[in-house]
């Protein structure tokens, strides 16, 4: 068997993010379940938290494949 | 269908996809920058183009199914996207963040849409330029609304910020303004849309050379690899239309950052 260290390193990275997406959108649901009407303010800004946290995942993805 | 006729190029031993699968061969021999992604970008410019010409053509109090649709897309970047985000003065930018949106957004959906199947943004140039743009767009802004001394001044020196703490903070928020930003920007569409290329391949080329294995067993599997693959393509669906929404709605924001009166 054949195969790239990178990606096992890729796969241990990608753990922060996907702790951050969680809490996110833990955070998104929660406070949109205490005040519905929320929902169009915190939306934006749940989605910018998740796409920067997302990023880090991405670059670790390109960085696997380009290193 | 250049994806699928790679598949039984490779010899015995299950081949896993790489990024080999993205470099495609010319569409014709002697035009060797005309392939398929150049191709999509193409089609893509004229798919937009005439649905939203067809869609406003006759534009009536009562819309025609077509113009609903057409305004439905109008009025989400314009409401949910311009005017939210930007707030007053939002009009100059909605046909920029107009056509990013739905020129990223079709050629995203490009990823799965059957026959074509390539996400043109999983090439890193395509998104390279968009960012580019995004870049120039957001510091126009800025320089026209402030005077060029003062923007640059605002981005190095932020206002109500203890004196001491400039040495860590310069450095910082020069990098994320002028490198950060624009790559950021470029490299989480590219890699979004590469990745998600990537996992359909690997399901349906799982499933392919499984089903042409010559064990039973292996035979027998296959179809749940390729009723995967087409979960995952639903999946990838979401995928496209929330990175278009997103590199919309970071440009809003950038622009929005500009234009905002600090202190």
């Amino acid at each position: 068997m054949t195969g790239t260290l990178n990606l096992v390193g890729f796969g241990l990275s990608a753990i922060g993010p996907a702790i951050a997406t969680g809490m996110i959108f833990a955070a998104y649901i929660n406070g949109v379940a205490r005040q519905p009407e929320a929902r169009s303010v915190l939306q934006p800004i749940a989605f910018l938290g998740f796409a920067l946290a997302e990023a880090l995942a991405l670059f670790g993805l390109v960085l696997a494949f380009v290193l | 269908m250049l994806a699928l006729s790679n598949l039984r190029a490779e010899g015995d031993g299950f081949v896993p996809p790489s990024t080999n699968d993205f470099n495609l061969p010319p569409i014709f021999e002697s035009v060797s920058w005309f392939t398929k992604p150049v191709l999509l970008v193409f089609l893509s410019v004229v798919v937009v183009s005439v649905f939203f010409i067809l869609a406003s053509r006759k534009a009536a109090v009562v819309p025609s199914k077509l113009q609903f649709a057409g305004e439905s897309v109008y009025a989400f970047v314009r409401n949910d996207l311009a005017r939210d985000v930007i707030g007053h003065d939002f009009m100059r930018f909605v046909p920029y963040l107009f056509t990013l949106f739905t020129f990223v957004l079709t050629n995203n959906i490009f990823g799965i849409v059957p026959l074509l199947q390539f996400p043109a943004m999983s090439h890193v140039a395509f998104p390279y330029v968009l960012a580019i743009f995004t870049f120039f767009v957001f510091h126009y802004v800025g320089i026209r609304k402030q005077g060029f001394f003062k923007y640059l001044k605002e981005i190095a020196f932020m206002p109500g910020v203890p004196k001491p703490v400039y040495i860590l903070l310069t450095p910082i928020e020069i990098a994320t303004f002028f490198i950060v930003r624009p790559l950021t920007l470029s490299l989480r569409l590219f890699a979004n849309m590469f990745a998600g290329h990537l996992l359909l391949l690997v399901f349906i080329m799982g499933g392919d050379y499984m089903m042409h294995d010559s064990h039973l067993i292996m035979k027998l599997f296959s179809p749940f690899s390729f009723a995967f693959g087409i979960a995952l393509t639903f999946f990838e669906f979401m995928v496209q239309c929330l990175q278009a929404y997103i590199f919309t709605l970071l440009t809003a924001l950038y622009i929005a950052g500009a234009l905002a009166d600090e202190h």
